[in-house]
């Protein structure tokens, strides 16, 4: 008779010798000091290794009266390592996933990529093309770091302005600004404005719990309630709600509110109701005002 | 005569009732869940985009709904994912990670558990079957007595979590509720099925031994093992719609149905790894339950019944551990395709020092597995021929081993730099990056299989004509997938960029797996009415044993090492760009803490096993009855 070794089986076969069991106890207790040292040795282990945290971005307040040029290109390179997690790829050979872009004068390499014919964006300048390449990086592929089987035309690479990175037009400016002036180039965008303070002050609820700042024009409350999320702006494609393009030409201004604050009341055939419900409790008065006159503009 | 008879009809009868009862059951199955899956959005497009409210064609008059039809029709309400602040996750005074860590772990131990062994119990009572050695029979029934009691402690696990989430990440919580729908209740059903289905077959075993109702008994364990799985690929999809969210928009608001929901692109590799480390997890348990019962015992009939069972358990093991880097590496795989930025947080960012600890946890399960078998060559006379091996093996593992744990950055001070001429050292360096390390866990897998098919082949002694052709082939099969993997891993990991890199660790595993496969098959063919020499079950050292003891030790602790790199790739997300973390725990703690914590979950998870292995024994026990016990009471 076998078993899964193929071995015999017969137990009356196996000879007494000296093989004979301990006590219960005895047992117990050097099984157990066994199994609890092993784990304790593993426990060492990641004692020995490098203690890091991974930090959640937390949001910081700048000064905007007092910043400068430098401070600015610091916050850049500040966000280029770390919240902007641009260097989990951009490494050096070999272990990068991406081209090197610290070891690049990115200012000139703009250039190049611009006049290549392979490119398929509409940036004029170095500042142009890199903003273009975080928010929309498939527009220009570099050789040999496309998607797999996507023949260099689609990048790998997030829109860093989307989740889960969500850089700010602040901050993907900073960055700009750092890869400019890193490599001697003379830094082309401006210190923040006003109003990105105000996109800034509309984030902040996420993390810190406090009341949105209001927007300050119909384009910052379409980001901040982001409609962008299911309404092309630009075209009347079909997302998970129908373009806005020409929505001006289509709905009067009474039908534009009454889709904002009471959606179900009207819904486009063939779109299902999937719009948030709860916008008047939302929006104030002036940023429902701004939203419906830009929207009704929109023909 | 008349009364086998009877038992016969008896026994048939019972089994025609049984049969008609589990089509029932079936019937039921299939028209009760249909409607329930229809409700939850799989019956059409239609009905999930239904109209409500005043509907009209953009530019035409309103058409007039009649009322029954817009109040028949409501959808429910589409929410996004709620965006938290700190004040809505309750203060406990303890960390809320850390109550949900324990709990879950603990959970997920023993539902590892309870589903792999009914799965290889099932296997077991084949081969019984099949082989008709009752010896199986009696093992399988074995296994399943031993881990009857996990089903409830798996319960009361999965109970705790699911109160502790609601009470202390009730957003969310409320957000996966809505999200998921009427598949909880689905799930909440499978418990009964489940139940049901584990009883019986427990419960049934003497009963239904032999013949006919034998089949049933099996057919009930395949049902068990159907049960089990679901509910185990139901509870995967939470974990995987959390770390690459499906059928869900930009901000969290639901757009396709259930399916869309949990068929994310993690769903089916998690599935898989899963599954496959069940198993492996689940044979190293009761192969420690084995060596303790070995270690406790005199009686040398059942420490030879008992070194079966620890063989058993740790050949279940060792086989579903062989291919699990290669659901892995699939894994991993799909994680960068979904998005290589949680690819890299993982493999290349701070949670990458975390590998270095899996290289010493699978280092641990190897030298263990090879070590048990080296030591059970002890069992047969034959075995000397094959002990050189055992000094090459054990030399190949090691340094394999050594360079798995090779780091590749270093913190070090500005002294250390100097000293050591650069932040990577020039020679130790280049071991540290994956292609030395995809030759390293290559070469372990093959040498370890080189173990396993020596320890096979160590009480045989081919008759064959054709056994010096066939040997010479199996050796040049070693020699080139050897030569290939080194060959493979160097000069694409060095000398080309990283997406060859990446696709030639595919031809890696590839050469693995045809040296295990060619093994099989030639060794299959080779000693098939081979010689057999003597072996001896129990014969073989005690301190072997503890190889059983500290495989279910790293297996554990890989397990809830997975765990936190699997939660923590999600960074300060509870679901992946979807609905963000803002609790106070919403970092990735450091790799000293995660060790910590998962050493407290593996001690707990020991102690429990001991529980449950002592309420088994508990039912082979029988108080003798007090010598001074009277008929009127004790005198």
């Amino acid at each position: 008779m076998t078993n899964l070794s193929g071995k015999d089986l017969d137990a009356r076969s196996a000879p007494e010798g000296d093989r004979t069991g301990k006590s219960g106890i005895t047992v117990f207790f050097k099984t157990i000091g066994f199994s609890i040292g092993l784990a304790l040795v593993f426990t060492l282990v990641t004692q020995l290794l490098p203690q890091v945290e991974g930090e959640a971005p937390v949001e910081t307040k700048v000064d905007l009266a007092s910043l400068t040029m430098d401070d600015f290109v610091a916050m850049g390179e500040n966000l280029f390592m770390n919240k902007g997690t641009c260097t989990l790829c951009h490494k050096p050979p070999p272990i990068g996933r991406a081209p090197d872009i610290q070891s690049m004068d990115m200012v000139s390499t703009s250039s190049e990529r611009l006049a290549d014919e392979r490119y398929q964006g509409e940036s004029k300048d170095a500042a142009g093309y890199i903003l273009e390449s975080m928010i929309d990086p498939s527009k220009f592929v570099v050789v040999g770091w496309g998607k797999k089987g996507s023949n260099d035309t689609v990048s790998p690479m997030p829109a860093v302005d989307k989740a889960p990175i969500q850089l700010s037009a602040m901050e993907m400016d900073a960055i700009i600004a750092y890869l400019q002036a890193k490599d001697g180039n003379e830094v082309t965008v401006s210190l923040p404005s006003p109003e990105v303070a105000a996109e800034l002050a509309a984030e902040a609820p996420a993390a810190g719990g406090v009341a949105p700042a209001p927007a300050a024009t119909a384009e910052e409350a379409l980001g901040k309630y982001a409609c962008n999320s299911c309404h092309a702006m630009d075209s009347e494609d079909p997302l998970v709600g129908p373009g806005l393009a020409s929505v001006g030409a289509r709905l009067s201004e009474a039908e534009i509110r009454q889709s904002i604050i009471d959606p179900a009341a009207v819904i486009t055939e063939g779109f299902p109701p999937a719009m948030p419900a709860d916008f008047a409790e939302k929006m104030t008065v002036r940023e429902l005002q701004m939203l419906v006159q830009h929207l009704a503009e929109k023909k | 005569m008349r009364s086998n008879r009877q038992q016969s009809i008896r026994r048939d009868g019972f089994s025609s009732r049984l049969g008609w009862l589990l089509s029932l059951l079936a019937v039921l199955l299939v028209f009760g869940v249909t409607p329930v899956f229809a409700d939850m959005g799989m019956g059409g497009a239609e009905q999930r985009i239904a109209p409500i409210g005043r509907v009209h064609i953009e530019g035409r008059d309103f058409v007039p709904v009649a009322d029954s039809v817009a109040s028949g029709a409501e959808e429910p309400e589409q929410i996004a994912a709620p965006r938290t602040s700190r004040k809505d996750y309750p203060n406990i005074g303890v960390s809320s990670r850390a109550v949900v860590w324990i709990l879950a772990q603990l959970h997920l131990f023993f539902g590892a558990l309870v589903l792999a062994v009914p799965l290889f119990v099932l296997v077991i009572e084949l081969v019984g079957v099949t082989t008709g050695d009752e010896r199986y029979d009696s093992m399988a029934h074995e296994f399943m007595k031993i881990s009857l009691t996990g089903f409830s402690i798996t319960a009361i696990f999965g109970g705790s979590l699911a109160l502790a989430l609601f009470l202390l990440y009730p957003d969310f919580m409320g957000y996966m509720m809505h999200v998921f729908g009427a598949q909880w209740l689905v799930y909440a059903g499978l418990f009964f099925l489940e139940s049901f289905f584990l009883y019986t077959y427990y419960y049934g075993w003497n009963a239904m031994r032999y013949g006919n109702l034998k089949w049933v008994h099996l057919s009930l364990g395949l049902l068990l093992n159907g049960a089990g799985m679901t509910i185990m690929v139901i509870s995967n999809s939470w974990a995987t719609f959390m770390m690459a969210p499906s059928g869900v928009n930009e901000v969290g608001v639901v757009v396709g149905n259930i399916w869309e929901v949990m068929k994310g692109p993690l769903w089916n590799p998690i599935n898989l790894h899963r599954f496959i480390a069940n198993i492996g997890f689940g044979g190293a348990v009761v192969g420690a339950y084995a060596a303790y019962k070995f270690l406790s015992t005199k009686d040398m009939e059942k420490r030879a019944h008992y070194d079966w069972m620890g063989y058993t358990s740790n050949f279940i093991a060792i086989l579903a551990f062989l291919p699990l880097p290669f659901a892995g590496y699939w894994l991993m795989a799909e994680i960068y395709a979904y998005s290589q930025q949680m690819g890299i947080t993982a493999m290349g960012g701070i949670l990458a020092w975390l590998f270095i600890v899996q290289a010493v946890l699978i280092g641990t399960i190897l030298l263990a597995g090879n070590y048990y078998l080296w030591a059970g060559m002890s069992r047969t006379e034959g075995s000397k021929r094959y002990k050189p091996f055992i000094g090459f093996i054990a030399f190949v593992l090691v340094v394999c081993f050594l360079t798995w744990v090779t780091p590749h950055t270093l913190m070090l001070s500005a002294s250390e730099i100097a000293q050591l001429g650069g932040s990577h050292h020039h020679i130790l360096g280049p071991l540290g990056i994956m292609p030395a390390k995809n030759i390293a866990v290559n070469l372990m897998l093959i040498v370890t299989f080189l173990s396993f098919q020596l320890y096979r082949r160590s009480d045989k002694v081919a008759t064959v004509s054709w056994a010096p052709i066939g040997n010479a082939l199996m050796v040049a099969i070693y020699v080139v997938a050897i030569v290939n993997i080194i060959f493979l891993g160097v000069y694409f990991g060095y000398f080309t960029n990283t997406v060859y890199k990446v696709g030639s660790s595919v031809a890696q595993v590839s050469s693995t797996l045809v040296v295990i496969i060619a093994g099989i098959v030639i060794d299959g063919l080779m000693f098939k009415n081979a010689k057999t020499l003597p072996s001896h079950w129990g014969r073989i050292p005690d301190r072997a044993q503890y190889a059983l003891f500290a495989l279910p030790i790293a297996f554990t602790w890989l397990m809830g090492l997975m765990g936190y790199v699997r939660s923590s790739v999600k960074t300060h997300w509870h679901v992946y760009t979807v609905m963000k973390d803002n609790s106070p725990d919403n970092f990735i703690p450091t790799i000293g803490y995660a060790g910590n914590m998962i050493t407290i979950v593996t001690v707990l998870f020991l102690l429990f096993v001991l529980f449950m292995f002592w309420v088994a024994s508990l039912s082979g026990t029988k108080q003798a009855k007090p010598e001074t016990v009277t008929e009127g009471g004790v005198a």
